[in-house]
């Protein structure tokens, strides 16, 4: 009977080491908001990505959409080459959305903002007729699709992290040459 | 002059014996390990006196270091406006640090000196040469399973430490002084990373449990069989593991996270 309890005792032991280990992974750690392989991969080059992470958040309008999968330095274009994981949901975005680096409050860590483009497509045939009104052709707008951003493409339009000592010193100049030109006068 | 150096020499080779005789201690024991597939008994027993004996301290003393980070960080926190981060440091501090290391300090007290004691008494009173005369390999019987027990207890009870001080930390926070919720866990899961975070802790609490066990074990096996000769080798284990967990805590940090 003793060893019974003993067991009993022994298997809950177990039982509640594997709960926290499992609590620890769930719900403290982020696997919950970690799905790996349904996501594309979009690149992007920055002059400038100072202090961007791997698997810092890609964001658009605020909300997390991917990750940055890997950040690179191209030997040819000198720049950095940011390859960032879109999740598969997300296969809507605009080919001529544009990538941004921010950073999250004033301490805060630096993640990649997208905005939407206006999409490069050419669905509407306009043209003028021999009246000289314009025409648009809407049957062309119903078959195609607007080009979206796919596994591999590159977010051309970006802007890069702010740098503090970048703004300081640009603001600094400036106030000198103000200062110059109100001496000459 | 002669003489201390002759001391010094005799100490050190001392030193060297000892660490050659744990040395190959712990082969044997590691040895000793797949018969053990065949007698889950003696494992079940081991684990009862070494895992689930040590629960209440470890959890207690888990959800009062999680509510104690939970009030400190709160006041520290709060004067950079930043108190929402009070469930990334809770979480990061314990599952990193706090969760292996004190837990394996506790279980150095609680459940390596009575490993000692056990089995120094057992070779005191000569228990382990009479199971030799039965020609019974009293390493396989009685320090191998009370090993494989401490190897498996001590990573449970290092993650029931973490999760018990997280949510000691959830009580003190949320609870008592008004962090929000829903930023208390996700900030935390923003920032707490499943490989790098709470493997390498669970990494940590493997190497304590191995590197606890096994002094515990060769304190017991090699104590002086008298009674004097046990209290010294149980004063020893809580020293020298406590000393190797905090030498082994800064190693495995600078190797995991830099």
């Amino acid at each position: 009977m003793t060893t019974r309890i003993t067991e009993i005792w022994v298997g809950l032991f177990v039982a509640a080491g594997i709960a926290a280990l499992f609590m620890l992974a769930m719900q403290v750690s982020n696997l919950s908001t970690y799905n790996s392989d349904s996501g594309y991969d979009v690149t992007a080059y920055f002059e400038d990505i100072s202090g961007l992470k791997v698997r810092s958040p890609v964001t658009m309008s605020g909300v997390r959409i991917g990750r940055v999968k890997a950040i690179e330095f191209d030997k040819q274009r000198l720049s950095a080459l940011v390859t960032m994981e879109i999740e598969g949901e997300y296969n809507t975005l605009p080919d001529d959305s544009s990538a941004s680096i921010y950073t999250a409050g004033l301490l805060g860590e630096k993640y990649i903002g997208l905005e939407p483009g206006a999409g490069s497509n050419d669905c509407e045939e306009i043209s003028l007729d021999d009246s000289g009104e314009i025409s648009i052709d809407e049957s062309a707008r119903n078959d195609c699709k607007p080009s979206t951003l796919q596994q591999g493409s590159e977010i051309k339009l970006t802007q890069d992290s702010l740098v503090l000592e970048k703004l300081i010193g640009q603001f600094i100049s400036r106030f000198m040459d103000e200062d110059k030109k109100e001496t000459v006068k | 002059m002669i003489n201390q150096l002759q001391s010094l020499g005799h100490k050190a080779l001392d030193f060297f014996q000892r660490l050659g005789r744990g040395h190959i201690l712990i082969v044997d024991v590691l040895k000793g390990q797949p018969a053990l597939f065949f007698r889950p008994r003696l494992i079940i027993q081991q684990l009862y006196s070494v895992g689930v004996l040590s629960l209440l301290i470890v959890v207690v003393s888990g959800f009062f270091v999680g509510m104690v980070m939970g009030l400190q960080g709160y006041n520290t926190l709060v004067d950079f406006g930043a108190e929402e981060s009070l469930g990334v440091m809770v979480a990061l501090t314990l599952v990193r640090e706090l969760g292996p290391v004190v837990t394996a300090l506790l279980f150095a007290g609680r459940a390596g000196s009575a490993l000692t004691a056990e089995i120094g008494l057992m070779k005191a009173t000569e228990q382990l040469s009479a199971m030799e005369m039965m020609a019974v390999d009293p390493i396989r019987r009685v320090l191998a399973p009370r090993f494989l027990a401490g190897f498996i207890s001590m990573p449970l009870l290092a993650a029931m430490f973490s999760a018990v001080g997280v949510l000691g930390g959830y009580f003190v926070g949320v609870g008592l002084l008004g962090v929000d919720e829903g930023a208390y866990w996700s900030q935390m899961q923003a920032s707490v990373d499943l490989y790098e975070d709470i493997y390498n802790g669970v990494i940590k609490s493997i190497v304590f449990g191995f590197v606890v066990t096994w002094i515990a074990i060769f304190e017991g096996y090699d104590a002086i069989p008298t009674s004097e000769g046990v209290s010294r080798a149980t004063t020893r284990t809580v020293v020298h593991s406590s000393l190797a967990i905090l030498g082994l805590d800064f190693i495995l940090t600078a190797l995991m996270f830099n």
